[in-house]
């Protein structure tokens, strides 16, 4: 590149560029409007969506899928607005994006201008920083800026709030001179920590030591790219892994020392594994309330290692004994080999491990079977799609029965195909984030899960998945309710069930997928699942949406309700006689 | 991080002299709902960073110190944070009152400003404006003395503070 004077949008793209940014996401408008003029001319292809949610959505499906940083460009004032959630969704699932998003123009900041708002006070809480532009000269520098915040330490969303003055070429203040390498200027953000071995050594010496040790393993492996390592290290010391939420995929389900996932909703062994440990060693997790259950009563023998790249989630929920703050991969293999160099004189844990396997035995995830001329089992059409799937398909989930009933039932054997809502748990995450995904891995399967109260939030960006050429397939787990709630109610509420019914035919599904583009297909029963699946995997120039009828009064199983301790852990009606 | 032993609580910021930085911080704060007593800010000897000093009029625990210290750090234009121990530093803070005084009250006022070290500033018909530096608790015992003669305004800066030598 050479230098030069160009204009602020120029500049913008140009710095995207230079990123290596191949795709964005977004939705232009008024104050926008200047930067998506260079666009024609650039060679990152660009995603329109029909609702700025989406385009976050979507750049966080990217993410996730690829662990490049996702990039979504959007307008001022309500867009700004619309693409908060997604932000806030990102921050609390440590997703790198770059979000871009119009502002009025300098002299109109604080004067209630046309489309204004506060974009970057309103961000301030669920960004992991944001910028507000004020000089044209500043934006290949803040450019370059925001991706190293996105995508080092523990990522996160970053958004560059943009004025529209700095990017209009008839504006003079847009003029700046373009430098290839501009220097970051971040004197407070030393993402780099350097690892106390000291905690390496006491973490391997309580490993060696422990009788009862657990693995508990979080999204921060997925982010430090430590799957292999992590295989490694569970290998060499023959320890038992649960693979949190964030983290399904992260260690392969189909290994004997997996045991799923921990948590609300987590499986009988992962949940009782942790709770009767000697030891956990919490790796890239966050002692997450959905995890833990009360806190109070977690794990109440088992000591702490926890291991994190953020020093402020060390001890924020349980007091370790010892704490390692540092990148997940590193920490992993500065442990295996020092693993390596001791001999290998392991304490007996034969009994433990029986134990373990006897959990399993007694307490596998279970369902019964439909009812011939009832509704589907959810669980039934969730086997059936992860049999007739390719090993490596990946999978987006929305928020609610259908997302724990896919963590559960998925058999995850490769890192980054599962993708999901963690933390914030947004309805509505799984079409644009399958579409996301998709576009980061156009050779891949991916499957959108869906449940019919998340499909009515976003399923319009099937019309962007039609028009942009990005096939995707949705199985929608259609019960006609609301299902969590209603299960929650069913359960915690006297079956006094309030405002959690939707519909048993309106929308018509099949129908409204076909008027996006789509194909559409309707499954009333078990013999036509396999069928439609196999028909939907054969579709490969156009989206496809499985309208799966499935059964209402069907709960998710085990469950520890809310407030209780992990031991309180409830068990499907066909288990609660077999001894704990 | 040391536990303060004091009543109230310093956190010390060395931040990035920019705009919207101070609202960061004290975003955090009342994110959790701790009420900030005092805030002083101003550049420090290098013009590119400004120094913070916050006072918690409550002594936090440890866990919750570390916490936020921690979540402090994490602000990207946060360059330093620390914990100050009462007992290890030495602070001031400055007021400036103006306190109602007749003619006839005034020796009395003044002779008892001079003990504490504090100064005349500006002298009215029926009132005196005064200033003082002191520790806060000094401070403290001056305005409740004052207000004897009625306070027709006041302000005080919060503390400052630095480590002791």
């Amino acid at each position: 590149m050479t230098s030069e004077n160009i204009d602020g949008g120029k500049a913008l793209i140009r710095a995207l560029e230079k990123e290596g940014v191949e795709v964005m996401f977004g939705l232009p408008g008024g104050a926008i409007l200047p930067v998506y003029d260079p666009i024609i001319d650039s060679t990152i292809r660009h995603i329109l969506v029909r609702h700025e949610q989406g385009a976050g959505h979507m750049a966080q499906g990217y993410a996730q899928a690829t662990g490049k940083p996702g990039v979504a460009m959007v307008t001022s004032g309500p867009a700004a607005t619309n693409i908060v959630t997604p932000l806030c969704d990102a921050y609390l699932d440590s997703t790198p994006l770059v979000v871009i998003t119009g502002q009025v123009p300098l002299a109109a900041i604080g004067t209630d201008a046309f489309q204004e708002c506060d974009t970057t006070g309103i961000t301030m809480g669920v960004t992991k920083h944001n910028f507000l532009v004020k000089d044209a000269q500043d934006v290949p520098r803040i450019v370059k800026e925001a991706f190293h915040i996105a995508t080092t330490g523990r990522p996160g969303p970053v958004l560059i709030d943009l004025p529209k003055d700095i990017v209009d070429p008839n504006n003079p203040r847009s003029e700046l001179y373009w430098v290839d390498n501009p220097e970051m200027d971040l004197p407070g953000y030393k993402p780099e920590k350097k690892i106390d071995l000291s905690g390496i050594e006491k973490a391997v010496e309580l490993i060696q030591s422990s009788e009862r040790p657990v693995f508990y393993v979080g999204g921060g492996i997925l982010k430090a790219r430590a799957a292999e390592a992590l295989r490694e290290l569970v290998e060499i010391t023959g320890i038992h892994v649960v693979t949190t939420l964030m983290a399904r995929g992260a260690f392969p389900d189909s290994h004997e020392l997996c045991l799923g996932m921990p948590g609300m909703h987590g499986n009988y062994t992962a949940v009782t594994s942790m709770q009767k440990a000697d030891l956990l060693v919490a790796l890239g997790a966050r002692f997450d309330d959905r995890v833990t259950g009360k806190v109070d009563g977690f794990a109440p023998d088992a000591k702490i290692i926890h291991v994190d790249i953020d020093p402020a989630e060390i001890g924020k929920v349980r007091k370790p004994d010892v704490a390692i703050n540092g990148d997940c991969r590193l920490v992993i293999e500065a442990m295996v080999d020092l693993l390596r160099q001791q001999d290998a004189i392991q304490i007996d844990r034969s009994e433990w491990k029986s134990t373990i396997s006897g959990w399993q035995e007694r307490f596998p995830l279970t369902y019964e079977d439909s009812e011939p001329g009832s509704r589907l089992k959810p669980q039934y059409v969730l086997e059936q799609l992860r049999d007739l799937t390719p090993a490596d398909t990946i999978v987006a989930s929305g928020v609610g029965q259908h997302q724990m009933w896919t963590s559960q039932y998925w058999n995850f054997d490769y890192p980054y195909t599962w993708i999901n809502s963690g933390g914030l748990g947004t309805m509505g995450f799984s079409i644009p984030a399958a579409i996301g995904a998709k576009v980061g891995n156009p050779d891949r399967m991916v499957w959108a899960v869906d449940g019919d109260g998340c499909f009515q939030m976003t399923a319009q960006e099937l019309v962007t998945a039609t028009v942009e050429n990005i096939p995707i397939k949705v199985a929608l787990l259609n019960n006609s309710y609301l299902g969590m709630v209603r299960q929650w109610q069913d359960m915690f509420y006297d079956e006094r069930f309030s405002e959690v019914f939707l519909s048993d035919d309106v929308p018509n599904y099949k129908a409204w997928a076909e008027s996006m583009g789509c194909v559409g297909i309707r499954v009333d029963s078990p013999e036509e699942v396999p069928e439609a699946i196999a028909k939907a995997n054969e579709i490969e120039d156009r989206s496809v949406v499985i309208d799966f009828r499935t059964a209402p009064e069907e709960h998710v199983y085990p469950m520890v309700p809310a407030g209780k301790d992990n031991s309180s852990i409830v068990v499907p009606p066909s288990q609660e006689s077999q001894e704990r | 991080m040391k536990k303060t032993q004091a009543n109230y609580t310093i956190l010390v910021i060395t931040v990035e002299n920019k705009f919207g930085v101070l609202a960061r911080v004290s975003g955090l704060f009342s994110r959790r709902g701790v009420n900030i007593k005092s805030l002083a800010v101003a550049p420090t000897d290098k013009a590119e960073f400004s120094r913070i000093t916050v006072d918690l009029d409550i002594e936090l625990e440890s866990v919750s110190l570390d916490q936020i210290i921690n979540q402090l750090d994490k602000l990207i234009n946060v360059v330093e944070i620390r914990a100050l121990d009462p007992a290890e530093s030495v602070e001031r803070e400055l007021m400036i009152v103006t306190v109602e005084a007749e003619a006839s009250q005034r020796d009395e006022l003044v002779d008892h400003l001079d003990k504490v070290g504090g100064k005349v500033l500006n002298i009215g018909t029926e009132s005196m404006m005064l200033s003082l530096v002191e520790t806060s608790s000094v401070i403290d015992d001056f305005e409740s003395f004052l207000s004897d003669y009625g306070i027709v305004e006041l302000q005080r800066t919060g503390r400052v503070a630095l480590d002791s030598l």
